[in-house]
C-alpha cells in the first residue's frame, strides 16, 4: 500500500482532563495494525506530550498520524502564538507555561525534548502569531 | 496460558436475555455482541470483570463458581475466607464467630487469606526495595488486572510484581498446616476450598493462570455460603480464639488497603474497572506522577463490590472499618530473619503472555488494508452508537463488518438510508 492510514484527531483547547485522548485512542488503532508494543509506546507517548502542549500553548489543534509500510508520522498542526526561540524551547525544563499551568503538573518543560527522544526525527515550523506545525517521524525498520 | 482455551466464569441464560444491548455497551474490552436477540461473549476478550453481571437489568448474567458439596471428595477439607467475606454480616463484633460457623458447616480447618494477605504485604515492602525493578509495581492481587495487561498493555507486564495472590499464599500454608498437624494425611486427600467475592478468582483457579498450577481445589461465592452460614453463627457462644487477621490484612479486601500496608505514601489505589484502564493507559504514556506501587482493583471499592458478594461494598466497607478498629496492625508474627529475605515460595515467574487479540490482519500490510476499510465503513455510519445492530459502537459494528462477523446493512440508519436513497431515484 503506497498511499498512507490517516489517523486524524482533534484536539479541543479549553479542556485538561480530555487532553491525552487522542493518544489513548491512536494507541488502540495501531494495536490493531500488529505494530510493535515498544513502536506503540513511543508514538503514545510522543503524542502525548504533544497533545499537552497544544492545550497549554495554542488553544487546541489537529494531530495526523500517517502510517506507511516503513514508517509513522506524526503531524501536529495549531494556530497557537508560536514558538518565539526554538533552541530554547529544546531545553530540557525551559518553559513558557503560566504558573497556573504549572500547579496542575503540567510545563515541566520536557514536552518537545520528549518528543524528540521518543521519535527518530522532528522537524519543527513555527511561525510567531500565526502558529506550529510539528513533524514527527519513526522508523519501522 | 493458553487463553483460546480459557475456561470463563460468566455465562449466559439465554431465557432471560432479551437482547436489551445494556452488558455488550459497559463491557470495557468490547466483547459482547449481540445475535439473534441474545448477549454472546467472545471469550478471548473477555477479562472476567464481571461488568456484564452487575448491569445486567434481567439477571440473564450469571457468574459460575463451585457449588461445595463438591468439597466432600475430600477427607480434610480447609476453608480459605477472603476477609471479605467478614463484611457481610450484620453487628459482627469478632471474626472468630465466622470461623467457627465455617468449621461448624463441615470444614475441618480455616486457615484466613487476611492472614496470608499480611505476609504478602511484609514482603511487598521487601520488593519494592529490590533495585532495578520497574516502577510503578503494579498489583498482582486482582485476576483481572492480570488478564488486562495481558491482552492491552502488554508494555506493562514487567511492572507487574511478581509476588503470589494472597489466596495463592493462604492455599499453600493451609497445606502445609494439614501436613505438619496430620501427617497421616495424603496430599490428595486435602481439598481447599476459597470462599471467593469474584468470578475472576474461580477463572483463575480453573485456568493455572500465570503458568503455575493453582493450590485451591474448589472456589464457592459468597453469595451461595452467606444463609448456610448464617444460620450457624451464634452470637452466644463461647469461642476460642481463632483469628490471626490484623488491621492490614482485613484491610485487603477494600480499596486502598493494600496499598497502604506498604507504609509509605509513595502509592496510587484505583478501583472500578474504567478507571483502572484510564490509569494503566497513562501509565503507559508515562503520564502520572512517578510512585512506586500501584493498587488496581477492577471492582468499585475493591474486593468488597466483587458481584459474589450480598452486601452494598460500601456497607460492607464500613463494616471492616469498624471490624478493624480494635485489631493490632498486623500479625504475620515473621521474626526479624524470616523478615529480611522473601523466600522462593512467594514468586511466580512466568508474566502473561502478550495475546494481541485485537489485531486485524495477519500482516502489518493487511492490517493497514482492513483499517482503511473500516474508516471508509465508518463514514457512512450514523455515529450514534445505539447498539442496536448488535455490536456496541458505530466503529465496532465497521470493524465487525470488514472481519466478517457482521453485515453493515445490520445498521438500522444505514438501510434506511439506503432504502430512501432509491426511492428517490425512482
Amino acid at each position: 500500500m503506497s498511499e498512507a492510514l490517516v489517523f486524524h484527531f482533534d484536539v479541543d483547547g479549553d479542556n485538561f482532563t480530555s487532553a491525552g485522548q487522542a493518544s489513548v485512542q491512536v494507541k488502540k488503532d495501531l494495536r490493531q495494525l500488529g505494530l510493535p508494543t515498544d513502536i506503540i509506546r513511543r508514538i503514545s507517548i510522543a503524542m502525548y506530550e504533544g497533545e499537552i502542549n497544544m492545550v497549554i500553548h495554542a488553544n487546541g489543534g489537529t494531530a495526523d498520524v500517517l502510517v506507511y509500510e516503513d514508517a509513522i508520522e506524526i503531524i501536529l498542526e495549531d494556530h497557537g502564538p508560536g514558538i518565539a526561540d526554538i533552541d530554547k524551547a529544546m531545553q530540557e525544563g525551559y518553559s513558557t507555561a503560566s504558573d497556573t499551568i504549572r500547579s496542575l503538573g503540567f510545563g515541566a518543560g520536557m514536552g518537545l525534548p520528549n518528543m524528540k527522544r521518543y521519535t527518530d526525527s522532528m522537524d519543527i515550523k513555527t511561525k510567531l502569531g500565526v502558529g506550529t506545525t510539528i513533524t514527527m517521524r519513526i522508523e519501522l525498520a | 496460558m493458553q487463553i483460546n482455551t480459557y475456561e470463563h466464569s460468566v455465562l449466559l441464560d439465554a431465557s432471560k436475555c432479551t437482547g436489551c444491548t445494556t452488558c455488550m455497551k459497559h463491557c470495557p474490552t468490547e466483547a459482547i455482541r449481540i445475535r439473534e436477540q441474545k448477549a454472546v461473549i467472545d471469550s478471548t476478550r473477555c477479562i472476567d470483570c464481571g461488568e456484564c453481571i452487575k448491569v445486567c437489568p434481567f439477571q440473564a448474567k450469571k457468574a459460575v463458581s463451585d457449588k461445595l458439596s463438591e468439597m466432600s471428595r475430600f477427607k480434610w477439607k480447609i476453608a480459605l475466607p477472603a476477609p471479605t467475606l467478614y463484611g457481610q454480616f450484620d453487628n459482627l463484633d469478632d471474626v472468630d464467630y465466622v470461623l467457627d460457623g465455617l468449621l461448624k458447616i463441615g470444614f475441618d480447618d480455616v486457615f484466613e487469606v487476611s492472614k496470608a494477605a499480611e505476609l504478602v504485604s511484609a514482603y511487598t515492602r521487601l520488593y519494592l526495595k529490590t533495585e532495578g525493578i520497574p516502577t510503578p509495581v503494579i498489583s498482582s492481587a486482582c485476576p483481572v488486572v492480570i488478564r488486562l495487561i495481558a491482552l492491552r498493555f502488554p508494555s506493562l507486564s514487567e511492572n507487574i510484581m511478581r509476588l503470589l495472590p494472597p489466596m495463592e499464599v493462604a492455599a499453600r500454608l493451609a497445606r502445609e498446616r494439614a501436613i505438619k498437624n496430620h501427617p497421616e494425611l495424603k496430599e490428595e486427600e486435602i481439598g481447599v476450598c476459597f470462599i471467593s467475592p469474584c468470578p475472576a478468582k474461580v477463572s483463575y483457579v480453573k485456568n493455572d493462570f500465570a503458568s503455575y498450577k493453582s493450590q485451591v481445589d474448589v472456589v464457592v461465592s459468597i453469595s451461595d455460603i452467606y444463609f448456610q452460614l448464617v444460620s450457624v453463627m451464634s452470637p452466644d457462644a463461647k469461642l476460642k480464639s481463632m483469628t490471626e487477621s490484623g488491621m492490614i490484612g482485613i484491610g485487603w479486601a477494600s480499596s486502598g488497603g493494600e496499598a497502604t500496608a506498604i507504609l509509605t505514601e509513595d502509592y496510587l489505589a484505583v478501583d472500578g474497572i474504567d478507571n483502572m484502564i484510564h490509569v494503566l493507559d497513562q501509565i503507559e504514556d508515562g503520564n502520572i506522577p512517578p510512585v512506586k506501587f500501584i493498587e488496581l482493583n477492577a471492582c468499585t471499592s475493591g474486593c468488597v463490590g466483587g458481584v459474589l458478594t450480598i452486601q452494598n461494598p460500601f456497607i460492607a466497607k464500613a463494616r471492616l472499618q469498624t471490624l478493624r478498629k480494635y485489631l493490632p496492625v498486623s500479625m504475620n508474627f515473621l521474626t526479624k530473619e524470616e523478615g529480611d529475605y522473601i523466600p522462593d515460595s512467594y514468586f511466580f515467574d512466568e508474566l502473561p503472555v502478550y495475546h494481541p487479540i485485537n489485531r486485524l490482519g495477519n500482516s502489518i500490510a493487511e492490517s493497514m488494508h482492513m483499517m482503511a476499510d473500516i474508516q471508509k465503513l465508518r463514514e457512512s455510519l450514523p455515529g450514534i452508537d445505539c447498539g442496536a445492530c448488535g455490536s456496541p459502537t458505530c466503529r465496532a459494528l465497521a470493524e465487525d463488518t470488514v472481519r466478517k462477523c457482521a453485515k453493515i446493512e445490520d445498521c438500522v440508519l444505514y438501510r434506511r438510508g439506503k432504502e430512501g436513497a432509491e426511492e428517490n431515484e425512482g
